[in-house]
């Protein structure tokens, strides 16, 4: 099911992405206290970030993060906000290059074992293979069709009869094509909320990602629609790796296979789901997930 | 001494009633002065729009078959001769029917009158003020929105772009017969062009090798220069217009777009611009119309008081029509009324030609509503 895609020139090996998670966590040995639990638990890293620090102009936002995300698994980012979470995502797939004076000014971000910020990866192909999914259901005001097309249509596809599949077999994926194989061709604003945001992901997955990065895709929706999400994305972890930031730590613990907790900028804990919530080693991360917050 | 509520009043008792009734006296007097504002402006609106109607109608309509009076919008404007007999009896005429009459009335003509453009009717003008209308929307539109688009997605915002933004503003403050002579000087007199005979006045000549130069000797009094002249008249309307429409397309749009891969242009293309096309139109629209009514951007530049051919019956055949000078409307309403003298005969040309004028302005709004509402339709959010 999962094209890959080269993010550039260079084909990616495999080989080298295992390798890069090899690194044995406490490879930076100025890792402060706090970041000290910011080990990868898994074994097989799609995105590993490595000592990194983020700046909005002057103003840092992230400190010192180290993190590898598994591949078809979905991680949760958690932590109360203003502490970095939608910032950390929208590095994996550049989209913070359009804030001025936004740069990451240490450390580095591989996918798929290339460091994403160097001169000849090519943020087209990059954004092809690492899908987003945002905070608010934006579908254009164009045909349900035209908005699953539009990520294709951009990278030269014209193809009817490819254009066609696609758009089925995503709206399939997104469980929408029995509710909406009739119309097709009606306005995407019609729809209710929770659909709307399911075409989001129909329209994020039509190019085929390997990632899929959600920031809060649940947080404008009502319990039905927010459970139908779910499972969507219970569904999409076969095929894809999902990044999704969530403030509802029941999601996180339905959805997600590990789950990192952010606090002012730095990565507190990173650990399997069930850890996290069940047996927190830092007592930031165990006041959070108590709710005994302040 | 103002006491506040009225729940503190018991019920049956109201010892604040004047207070109130003052206060309810000024509110109803703001609304009536605001009220009123309305209907002066309303009402002179409309009787403005009636007189023009009520005289100007009968020009082009009447009341018997065919009901519309062709001649008046086919023909071009003409001397109109009124010869009268002995007996009081007026005959209208065209110039070339002056003799047949003189020869009929032989004695029996008393005097013989002629009023310049007042007869025949009006198609030259309307034609140049279609294409110069034509030619000024493409550039201005063209122009305005490229330059919309430049100055609010790809410009990194700072001074320099603020004081680009002012002096376009600043610009629409300009009298606009500076700006006509800004277009004689700029388009009449030195743009370039391409031509095999430069004339001796081109300020730089460039070979281009086979026996043809760039020239910059100008267009001459042209539908071309006066377009251009027209289109810079409007263009700091279109570009404000263009560049807050551009901006009200939600960010989110431009964000999604590309975390799908799409390039800027691409995003642009087919994110933002058709989302802000309606609104770009619609108020661009605005400022057509008042471009299609100016007469001092196209005294020098374009437009002559009288020529008896159209555009195309030039040497130069349907090419000439863009390097023609033409005749304008709103510039023959201008010599209709301030420069030829006065009498009955010379107003129906006047009021046809300010009705015809009207006709064609609120046609021009009205198509732009048609537009924007199916464009919104297709693209609402
Ligand atoms: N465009 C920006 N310019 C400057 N600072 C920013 C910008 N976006 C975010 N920040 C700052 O960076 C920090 C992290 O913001 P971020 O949006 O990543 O938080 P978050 O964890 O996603 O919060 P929330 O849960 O509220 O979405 C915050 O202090 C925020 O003020
Ligand atoms: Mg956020």
């Amino acid at each position: 099911m999962v094209t890959t895609y080269p993010i550039m020139m260079s084909t990616v090996a495999p080989k080298k992405a295992e390798s890069g998670v090899a690194t044995p966590p406490a490879a930076a040995p100025e890792v402060s206290e706090m970041a000290s639990e910011t080990s990868s638990p898994v074994s097989n890293a799609i995105i590993t970030v490595k000592d990194m620090d983020f700046c909005y102009g002057a103003k840092q936002a992230m400190f010192n993060v180290n993190l590898n995300i598994a591949t078809k698994k979905v991680t949760a980012f958690i932590g109360p906000s203003g502490c970095g979470k939608s910032t950390l995502l929208r590095c994996f797939n550049r989209i913070n290059d359009r804030i001025p004076g936004a740069h990451i000014s240490k450390g580095e971000v591989r996918i798929k074992g290339k460091n994403i910020n160097e001169e000849d990866v090519d943020l087209a192909q990059l954004r092809r293979q690492v899908g987003m999914v945002f905070q608010r259901s934006n579908p254009f005001p164009k045909s349900i069709y035209e908005n699953v097309a539009y990520g294709l249509r951009v990278h030269g596809e014209s193809r009817k009869s490819v254009l066609d599949t696609a758009v089925e077999r995503c709206l399939t994926h997104a469980a929408l094509w029995s509710e909406l194989k009739d119309r097709l061709n009606a306005n995407a604003m019609g729809l209710s909320g929770g659909q709307q945001q399911r075409l989001c992901i129909a329209r994020a997955i039509a190019t085929e990602p390997d990632i899929l990065l959600m920031d809060e895709p649940c947080s404008a929706l009502d319990p039905i629609a927010t459970s139908k999400i779910e499972e969507l994305i219970f569904q999409l972890s076969n095929d894809y790796t999902v990044v999704i930031v969530t403030h509802s730590m029941q999601q996180a613990r339905r959805v997600a296979d590990d789950t990192a907790f952010f606090y002012l900028g730095k990565l507190i804990e990173f650990a399997p789901t069930m850890e996290i919530f069940s047996n927190p080693r830092q007592k930031q991360t165990e006041a959070y997930v108590r709710g005994q917050f302040s | 001494m103002q006491t506040p509520a009225q729940d503190t009043a018991t019920p049956g008792t109201n010892p604040f009633a004047k207070q109130k009734s003052h206060r309810e006296t000024k509110e109803s007097l703001i609304k009536w002065t605001l009220r009123s504002a309305t209907y002066v402006i309303l009402i002179i609106t409309a009787s403005i729009f009636t007189h023009i109607f009520i005289r100007g109608a009968p020009v082009v309509f009447s009341l018997t078959p065919p009901f519309i009076n062709t001649s008046f919008l086919t023909k071009l404007p003409e001397t109109l001769h009124v010869l009268e007999d002995k007996q009081g009896k007026k005959y209208e005429t065209t110039p070339t029917g002056v003799d047949v009459i003189k020869k009929q009335l032989g004695d029996n003509l008393r005097n013989e009158k002629t009023i310049s453009y007042s007869g025949g009717g009006i198609l030259g003008p309307i034609v140049g003020t279609i294409l110069l209308v034509g030619v000024c929307v493409v550039v201005a539109l063209g122009l305005g929105i490229a330059s919309a688009i430049y100055l609010s997605e790809y410009a990194k915002q700072g001074k320099f772009i603020e004081m680009a933004r002012l002096a376009i503003l600043n610009l629409s403050g300009v009298p606009s017969v500076v700006f006509g002579l800004f277009g004689l000087g700029m388009f009449v007199l030195s743009a370039p062009k391409i031509t095999s005979h430069p004339l001796d006045r081109s300020l730089l000549a460039i070979p281009l090798g086979f026996g043809e130069y760039i020239s910059f000797e100008g267009w001459d009094t042209s539908v071309l220069a006066g377009g251009f002249t027209l289109a810079f008249v409007i263009l700091p309307v279109v570009i404000t217009a263009s560049e807050e429409c551009l901006k009200a397309v939600p960010q989110g749009f431009r964000e999604t777009s590309l975390a799908l891969g799409a390039t800027k242009w691409q995003t642009i293309w087919k994110c933002v611009l058709p989302f802000a096309m309606p609104g770009i139109l619609t108020s661009s629209i605005l400022g057509i119309a008042r471009a299609a009514g100016e007469t001092a951007p196209i005294m020098f530049t374009a437009a002559l008081a009288f020529k008896d051919k159209l555009p195309w019956q030039g040497d130069t055949g349907i090419m000439g029509i863009f390097t023609q000078s033409v005749q304008a409307l709103p510039y023959h309403i201008y010599t209709l009324s301030a420069r030829i003298p006065q009498n009955e005969y010379s107003e129906r040309a006047q009021y046809g030609s300010v009705f015809v004028f009207l006709v064609l302005v609120m046609s021009l709004a009205g198509a732009s509503v048609i537009l924007r509402r199916k464009l919104r339709a297709k693209y609402k959010w």
